[in-house]
């Protein structure tokens, strides 16, 4: 049966029908998917963790018990992981483990765009990367079984391309997967002292060496004679921007990216006149070519930063941009994504962009509101960061009351609370707010450690911020409501003004946990034209439904309040969740409730 | 350039249903016996920001992407979306547009003004451009929500593949309770 499937789909589709049935990860754009998709085959086990790290743990512990482990991550998570990424490289693995690195180029969802092929050179690990749906199904596979036979971890790398595509992928049954479960006691090759890694790092590149000439004969390294004036060495997404762009030349397609096949990039090169290397970010083949001697053209044609498309590698190799039209530039006002109407960072972001404080922000949905008007975030690293970054800015600073950490309910889980503790250990005055919105709110509301229920839907233990605050050390702990500005921006300020950590829980649910849960909506707002006197401060939260109209602009007469009125807010009901934020805002007290059937 | 395969580009703002058309479009092509691929960004989609999804099919469609000038048929649920992506149209490209305004942060702020000569503007360096006021269809189908399926129908117009083909598609793409309007929505669009 055929389908169209993402990458994702096809991966998670891949690993069931090759008999896995483990598989842990934290989420993140664009991976996401794939465990979601995974979760829900029949008889198989599947968790979020609460970050990287620990999914690649628990993914070596199962391995080490026999089972054909799965772990899934971002590109950036494979940065959390890498601790025991470059050592489990040397252990190698009972059963199989296969880490799936999902980059993005072009940061499409990220906050940076590296290239996690350098993982796989600096970790000795293999790495396959498919190019399509079909690709996808079948490498997750190879995957598994070169994990097996090479006693290794294996990468398997797609790009935001890969796995958010839609491709036609035929759909296999699954075959039952024989996996020796159990405990196997063998100290010289799981116990990383010293004198073991010594030796295992020996095997390692033993290991290396057998990978390179499996890489030799491995089918999915396929050489596509055509003309043979041209030829390109490619891999992944980048592929089929030149299939498309250029179906004639000549190709050398990896379907592994590390170790490269020496030998059949020598031969390829032999037959070709000019070579070429086309890949995305770094000049990864590139420099391994350049290496062995063969004369190449990559990065001087092709850019160093962004996604191509086949626009790119035509303009890279013909110099010509192929557009439509000639058409002048336009000065388009932009439309960036934004906090949705009632979101519950609008209000805590508000109250912050007003107070005289540096803001350290952290990943996640609330990351928006560095933009006008709320402009209440300062910086954004990575995740976790705000919590050092605050700590470090406020003992910098020498000066009480300055500075204030925000981090998200699930990134505090993933990566907040080491830095919390130091906070508490290292004498702190800075103060650290949870947006506690009850979910992973940017990746499409997954379940998490604080909200009671597992990926498969199992109620379990709900983590509790203020009891795990006081176990800490952390004396000055309070909870919130965003949706109150006042009480939140008297909370905030008291916190700043006393000696050592504080840390305040901003807690409601995100809009749109609230909508998939079913809880009882709110009474939309309008804005009464008479009553409304133009003073904009509505128009401070940023919030969708609410626009400005010019007087000029307006079929109806509205009677200026003051002199200087030049139009009203306007608040559109249709979108509006009744949040009142505005309505807190509006000393005309022009802001009411839609009466229905009006 | 691959010259059998086709390329449709649907752009719109997040929460118009231009992923969940763009699903129907790629799906028709595979029952039409084409291989297809799409390709679109999912993340901040839900969050009111630009949303543009790559529909391609032919006899073998390697990119799932389309290049600059690659386009044959622009399908915009939002008129200010149409300019930022017009770039991506072939010289005779054709446009849909969906004939409704949604305000960005900054027009809704008063601090920049919503493009007022955008249809005239396009007309004037594309020949074949069609506005619907699909808002307006849909309203007569049931739903307003339903503007996605009207652009849809208007879409199937240009493409040569039969109705039952978009029609079996639609049965499976919405729950029983609003395919009939969706079905009439898809017609209407249409033109029968």
């Amino acid at each position: 049966m055929k389908e169209l499937m993402s990458g994702n789909e096809a991966i998670a589709r891949g690993a069931y029908e090759h008999g896995i049935t483990f598989a842990s990860a934290y989420p993140g754009t664009p991976s996401t998917e794939i465990m979601e998709e995974f979760a829900q085959y029949d008889g198989v086990y599947a968790e979020w963790c609460p970050n990287e790290k620990v999914a690649l743990e628990v993914g070596i512990g199962a391995a080490l018990g026999g089972a054909r482990a799965l772990v899934v991550m971002k590109h950036v998570g494979v940065n959390v992981a890498a601790d025991p990424l470059f050592t489990v490289s040397y252990t190698g693995i009972e059963g199989g483990l296969v880490i799936i690195s999902a980059d993005d180029p072009s940061m499409h969802s990220s906050q940076n765009e590296q290239d996690n092929r350098n993982y796989a050179k600096a970790a000795k690990i293999p790495m396959l990367e498919p190019s399509d749906s079909s690709e996808a199904k079948e490498f997750i596979k190879i995957a598994f079984r070169m994990s097996e036979e090479f006693d290794t971890p294996v990468f398997l790398r797609t790009t935001t391309r890969v796995s958010h595509s839609k491709s036609v992928v035929e759909l296999e049954d699954p075959k039952p997967c024989e996996e020796k479960r159990g405990t196997r006691y063998d100290p010289s090759k799981y116990v990383m002292v010293p004198a073991k890694a010594r030796q295992r790092r020996i095997v390692v590149e033993k290991r290396m060496e057998k990978l390179s000439e499996f890489a030799e004969t491995f089918s999915e390294n396929r050489m596509e004679i055509n003309d043979t004036k041209i030829g390109i060495i490619t891999a992944g997404m980048p592929y089929n921007y030149a299939k498309d762009a250029f179906p004639g030349y000549s190709y050398l397609k990896l379907g592994m990216v590390h170790p490269l096949p020496r030998d059949l990039i020598r031969e390829f090169a032999t037959k070709v006149e000019k070579l070429y290397v086309a890949e995305e970010l770094d000049p990864f083949i590139e420099e391994q070519v350049r290496a062995m001697g063969i004369d190449v053209v990559g990065k001087e044609v092709f850019p160093y930063t962004g996604e191509f498309d086949p626009g790119t590698v035509k303009k890279a190799m013909t110099g010509n941009e192929s557009a439509g039209g000639n058409l002048p530039d336009l000065p388009l006002p932009q439309r960036p994504p934004n906090l949705c109407p009632g979101c519950p960072h609008r209000g805590l972001f508000y109250v912050l962009g007003k107070l005289k404080v540096f803001v350290t922000g952290d990943i996640g949905c609330y990351t928006l509101a560095f933009m006008k008007p709320l402009e209440g975030m300062g910086s954004t690293i990575c995740m976790g960061a705000s919590i050092g970054m605050a700590h470090g800015m406020d003992k910098a600073l020498e000066e009480n009351g300055k500075v204030v950490g925000v981090i998200g309910d699930s990134t505090f889980i993933h990566s907040g609370i080491t830095p919390l503790l130091n906070m508490v250990y290292n004498r702190s005055n800075a103060v650290v707010i949870i947006c506690d919105n009850r979910t992973t709110a940017m990746t499409g509301m997954q379940e998490n450690p604080a909200t009671g229920f597992t990926l498969q839907g199992k109620a379990t233990k709900a983590l509790d911020f203020v009891e795990l605050a006081r176990v800490l050390g952390i004396d000055n702990v309070r909870v919130v409501d965003p949706f109150d500005m006042k009480t939140t921006r008297r909370a905030i300020k008291e916190e700043l003004s006393r000696e050592g950590p504080s840390l305040i829980i901003s807690r409601a649910p995100c809009a749109l946990l609230a909508v998939k849960q079913k809880l009882p909506g709110r009474t939309p707002l309008r804005v009464d034209p008479d009553k409304c006197n133009g003073c904009k401060a509505c128009l401070g939260l940023g919030c969708p439904p609410i626009s400005w109209k010019r007087f000029e602009d307006m079929d109806v007469k509205i009677e200026k309040k003051t002199k200087k009125q030049e139009g009203i807010a306007f608040i559109d009901s249709a979108l509006c969740n009744g949040c009142t934020l505005c309505q807190q805002l509006c000393s005309a007290g022009a802001i009411e409730e839609v009466v229905e059937n009006e | 350039m691959n010259e059998s395969v086709r390329s449709v580009l649907l752009v719109g703002v997040g929460g118009q249903g231009t992923i969940m058309a763009s699903d129907i479009l790629s799906a028709v092509m595979i029952s039409a016996g084409f291989d297809a691929k799409k390709s679109e960004v999912h993340g901040m989609a839900q969050r009111g920001g630009c949303v543009s999804s790559h529909v391609r099919f032919g006899r073998k469609v390697y990119s799932p992407l389309a290049g600059k000038g690659d386009v044959d048929v622009l399908v915009s649920f939002e008129k200010l979306e149409t300019l930022r992506y017009l770039e991506y149209l072939k010289p005779d490209g054709k446009i849909i547009i969906n004939n409704e305004e949604i305000y960005p942060p900054s027009v809704n702020l008063g601090d920049t003004a919503y493009p007022s000569d955008t249809i005239d503007f396009i007309k004037k360096h594309f020949k074949d451009v069609k506005v619907v006021d699909a808002t307006a269809m849909a309203l007569r189908s049931g739903d307003k929500r339903m503007a996605n399926t009207v652009i849809l129908g208007v879409l199937s117009s240009y493409l040569d593949i039969e109705a039952d083909i978009w029609e079996d598609v639609l049965k499976e793409s919405f729950p029983a309770k609003i395919l009939e309007g969706n079905i009439k929505a898809f017609r209407l669009g249409r033109g029968e």
